[in-house]
């Protein structure tokens, strides 16, 4: 095992063994993903595109270790995380990994720098070192004058922006997206996506599900899904 | 930031979704406080009472009513003084000590004064000798009062405030309240003109914060003589030995005083007791009805605010939250609701016991932070029983609906 990550020199960020999700609801089966085999490597920005319904949120789920599969196995770093407390799950989570969303999921009763501190707080920052790295990732994304706003005094794209400075908080190794530019005007949008390019060519890992054909082209590979079968396509290996 | 930060900034986002269930915390509360106030104080205010007169059985005039004897009020209505004779002939077993009185209403100066004729010991002793009756040996059967030695009938005049009888009273000497003392700045030694007659005036009694403040004591045969009334007195005051005598005393000496009135110090003060009672039990009631009223709303209240915030404590879950922690926070919310209803329900239940408690007890009301230490970690207990099951569903939330649209 070790032998063969040195000759790979990448590590896997995800493994997924065999992985099911059914749905039943009224007697009707939906399978919601499906997938017999698949690995994500570290460093590898994986676009995942498919039709409404085919299973692209579910997937971002079981990568995040918030909805457990019917059966397989999801190793994350190594790790089976479905087969880790709930607390432990949770605490990978929130030190490895960072969510987007498409609508962005700010608290609405916190100010920007709060929301910023979330992350932190949940990690057991000390308050005054929350509020330097809070008010220095907002800076970085130019909002360092908003920082008492609340998200309804922010516009969309400044919102947004606020939720990648949440995303960054906790220096995560993997960013999972939602649609992360569904909602957003040309130029927030080409802001987000240079931040993700940013965020690979660190050697880290994101998962980012799009409808956008121009946001799927800047990634690194293409994950199709179909009625929550995977089919993969077009493999770009990144430099 | 921390839990108590965000649980703050959320409450204050909308404070009107907590204000009907911190209302009904608060006055659960209110209600609880104030009954309970004025419940004791109401409850200590005749223990006093009954205190201050001891095992005592009043033989009054059939007409006079208890009213007319506290108010001191009874120059209307008279009873022989022979009655006193009649008692101690009569060597009921209980009988400790007789105070015969008789009230006239006065003037010191320019004040209204109470003058009371009283008849000191010494001179029972010299009835009873000459009368060859074994004064007041008499104890009923099973009485737990240690039996008295020998009395000396020489204590000092001070104690007719305690003990409702004075040892020494001469014709021409007076025993003042503290307030006559006060407005009239007389002291012992000096002299007062009561009715045409100059008293000495003996001793000034220690404040007991009744009508006696207000009287002035004398021999009850001078009175009798400044007033013209005869041989008369308004009240016999017949100390039992125990509270046990006194009830069996008062079918005796009803049966050897046909004309007269008997009653007891607890017949007097029952109506006050069946009220306290009755207090008592309705601040049951109200501790029923803040369990179930405020427990029912805080637990409606949040219930809604996990449901209208699944998306997120989801996200909060993505972003790191465990499970515990989400439980906390809406627990934090209901313990910070509970606290704010409980302690504005404890100062708001004081003032209503210190408005109420005078108007419609007659008593003082002072602050019992026992009590209202009882009733905050009651209403804490409450909402925080009432938030359990509702912070464990938001525990049970589902962190996938970060993703859901809104
Ligand atoms: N909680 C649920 N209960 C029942 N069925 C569900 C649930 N969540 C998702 N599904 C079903 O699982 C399938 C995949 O859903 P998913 O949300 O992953 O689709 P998606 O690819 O993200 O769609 P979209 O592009 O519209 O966001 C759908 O058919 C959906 O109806
Ligand atoms: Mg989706």
């Amino acid at each position: 095992m070790h032998a063969s990550r040195v000759r790979h020199e990448r590590l896997n960020m995800f493994q997924l063994h065999e992985v099911t999700k059914v749905y039943r609801r009224r007697e009707q089966e939906v399978v919601a993903f499906k997938a017999c085999s698949l690995a994500i490597t570290q460093g590898e920005y994986v676009a995942v595109v498919g039709p409404s319904g085919s299973g692209k949120t579910t997937l971002l789920s079981i990568l995040g270790g918030m909805l457990s599969p019917d059966c397989g196995q999801v190793l994350f770093d190594g790790e089976s995380l479905y087969d880790l407390p709930i607390a432990e799950r949770t605490k990978r989570r929130r030190e490895r990994i960072g969510f987007v969303f498409q609508t962005f999921n700010l608290v609405p009763y916190l100010t920007a720098l709060e929301n910023v501190q979330v992350p932190l707080f949940l990690n057991d920052v000390a308050n005054a070192e929350q509020e330097e790295r809070a008010m220095a990732l907002l800076g970085q994304v130019g909002l360092g004058n908003r920082l008492d706003h609340k998200p309804s005094e922010l516009s969309t794209g400044q919102q947004q922006r606020v939720a990648l400075a949440r995303t960054l908080a906790n220096n995560p190794s993997v960013i999972l997206a939602d649609e992360p530019t569904g909602n957003l005007d040309p130029d927030s949008r080409e802001a987000v996506l240079a931040m993700f390019d940013q965020f690979v060519r660190e050697g880290r890992t994101i998962v980012m599900v799009t409808h956008d054909p121009a946001a799927a082209l800047r990634a690194t590979r293409r994950l199709t899904l179909r009625d929550g079968e995977v089919q993969e396509a077009m493999i770009r290996h990144a430099a | 930031m921390n839990l108590k930060t965000l649980v703050w900034r959320e409450i204050w986002e909308r404070p009107s979704a907590m204000l009907t269930s911190t209302l009904a915390i608060l006055l659960g509360v209110t209600a609880l406080v104030a009954i309970r106030h004025v419940t004791v104080f109401s409850e200590r205010e005749v223990g006093q009472q009954l205190q201050s007169l001891g095992a005592n059985v009043l033989v009054l005039p059939k007409n006079s009513t208890l009213q007319d004897y506290y108010s001191a009020d009874l120059t209307e209505q008279t009873l022989p003084e022979s009655h006193v004779a009649s008692i101690l002939l009569a060597n009921l077993p209980g009988v400790e000590r007789l105070s015969p009185k008789l009230c006239v209403s006065t003037k010191v100066g320019d004040r209204d004064v109470t003058l009371t004729g009283i008849l000191p010991q010494t001179e029972f002793q010299a009835k009873a000798v000459w009368q060859t009756v074994t004064l007041f040996s008499n104890k009923h059967e099973g009485c737990k009062k240690a039996a008295c030695g020998p009395k000396t009938y020489d204590a000092a005049p001070e104690t007719l405030a305690s003990q409702r009888t004075i040892d020494q009273l001469k014709g021409n000497e007076a025993v003042i309240g503290a307030d006559v003392a006060d407005f009239s700045g007389l002291k012992p030694g000096k002299s007062l003109t009561l009715l045409g007659e100059k008293l000495q005036v003996l001793a000034v009694l220690p404040r007991t914060g009744t009508i006696d403040d207000s009287r002035v004591f004398a021999h009850l045969h001078t009175v009798q003589r400044l007033t013209n009334s005869g041989e008369v007195v308004n009240a016999i005051e017949v100390m039992g030995c125990c509270e046990d005598a006194a009830g069996k005393l008062v079918p005796s000496l009803a049966e050897l005083l046909p004309d007269a009135k008997v009653v007891t110090i607890s017949q007097v003060v029952s109506t006050q007791v069946g009220i306290n009672r009755l207090m008592s039990q309705m601040s049951l009631l109200v501790l029923g009805i803040l369990v179930v009223v405020g427990g029912a709303s805080v637990a409606s209240t949040i219930s809604s605010n996990v449901r209208e915030r699944r998306r997120e404590v989801g996200t909060l879950m993505a972003l790191g939250a465990t499970p515990s922690l989400v439980a906390r926070m809406f627990l934090l919310k209901a313990w910070l609701l509970g606290i704010v209803g409980a302690v504005s329900g404890c100062v708001l239940g004081l003032i209503v016991a210190k408005v109420l408690g005078s108007q419609w007890a007659g008593v003082s009301v002072k602050p019992l932070p026992g009590l209202m230490g009882i009733a905050i970690v009651a209403a804490l207990a409450v909402t925080t029983l009432a938030a359990l099951w509702p912070a464990r569903s938001a525990a049970k939330l589902d962190p996938c609906s970060c993703f859901q649209e809104v």
